[in-house]
């Protein structure tokens, strides 16, 4: 191995080869530059949260239910990414794929639900266009949505490698930063939930 | 992997994370639509609980605080909360205190 004078036995594999610690930094700082991206549509979302022109406000289209069934998938799918990252470091390569697919079934739930609820509103006749409150409704949602549907492609890919090549500090950090991801869409998750939901269905 | 001998496998940390989480989600839910609080104080409140909940995540499932940089991470973290917090409240401040109608109706 080229990196052998880097390994650190001691370290959890992920962080065990000198490459595979600085992707974990490097992807940390790109979560840092998420966090700006979010927070631009979190601020327009509030900017023009009152603007609803003639279309109808946010308590009249949100349901409690479907609210919860989403928040639920995400956050259950976060805790068994957590226990898949928890297989890893009992070096449990089966463990960590079962864990994963779990995560990813739930993710895919999520984002059914998410569909749903948009195909839903498109035929109460609320569209991107209505207002400019549901404008950015559709944007933050439609974004945190697409992350999380480009993270179960991404971590598709990396479980037919993981089951390839096993568990390596090559692997083992990818299948790291791909948690890292799945764990700040629910972080994200949590502020749409509070600030777009459940402020929305406050009277 | 001669790893250091594992103390119990048994991932209790994310239970408890994955718990105070549903808790705090289930309260949350409950001050929002089951009080009849004014809207203000409802949102500080769920702000809180949402605030906490991210927190448990970044540190119990993310690790954000464990390894070399771990510090670095989360001096890079929090600066990026940083920044949120300075364009959602300044875009909002700018964008509803009036400052717009002036120039306007010029």
């Amino acid at each position: 191995m080229a990196h052998d004078h880097n390994v650190n036995p001691n370290a959890p594999l992920e962080y065990q080869s000198e490459a595979g610690r600085l992707n974990i930094t490097g992807f940390w700082t790109f979560l840092g530059a998420e966090i700006a991206l979010f927070s631009t549509l979190f601020a327009s979302y509030f900017a023009l949260q009152s603007r609803v022109g003639d279309g109808p406000t946010s308590i009249e289209m949100f349901e409690a239910g479907l609210v919860m069934i989403m928040t639920m998938l995400l956050l259950t799918s976060s805790f068994t990414c957590g226990l898949a990252i928890h297989e890893m470091r009992a070096n449990n390569v089966k463990g960590v794929i079962a864990w994963m697919i779990i995560t990813l079934i739930l993710g895919a739930g999520f984002i059914g639900y998410e569909l749903y609820e948009f195909v839903h509103y498109v035929h109460e006749g609320v569209t991107l266009g209505t207002s400019a409150h549901w404008s950015m409704f559709f944007i933050l949602l439609g974004t945190h949505g697409l992350h999380v549907s480009i993270g179960i492609g991404w971590i598709i890919l990396l479980l037919i490698q993981l089951a390839r090549r096993g568990l390596t500090p090559k692997t083992a950090s990818k299948v790291f930063i791909s948690s890292l991801y799945w764990h700040f869409l629910d972080v994200v998750w949590i502020f749409i939930f509070t600030c777009v939901y459940l402020m929305g269905m406050v009277n | 992997m001669s790893q250091q001998t594992k103390k119990g496998h048994f991932p209790w940390k994310h239970i408890i994370g994955f718990l105070i989480s549903i808790a705090l989600t289930l309260v949350a839910f409950a001050t929002a639509l089951w009080t009849d609080w004014s809207s203000t104080t409802i949102f500080i409140i769920i702000l809180i609980f949402a605030v906490i909940q991210a927190a448990l995540q970044l540190v119990m499932f993310m690790h954000m605080t464990e390894g070399e940089d771990g510090g670095l991470i989360s001096g890079n973290t929090l600066f990026g909360f940083f920044i949120a917090i300075v364009i959602i409240v300044g875009t909002y401040w700018l964008m509803t205190s009036g400052h717009m109608h002036m120039g306007m109706s010029m």
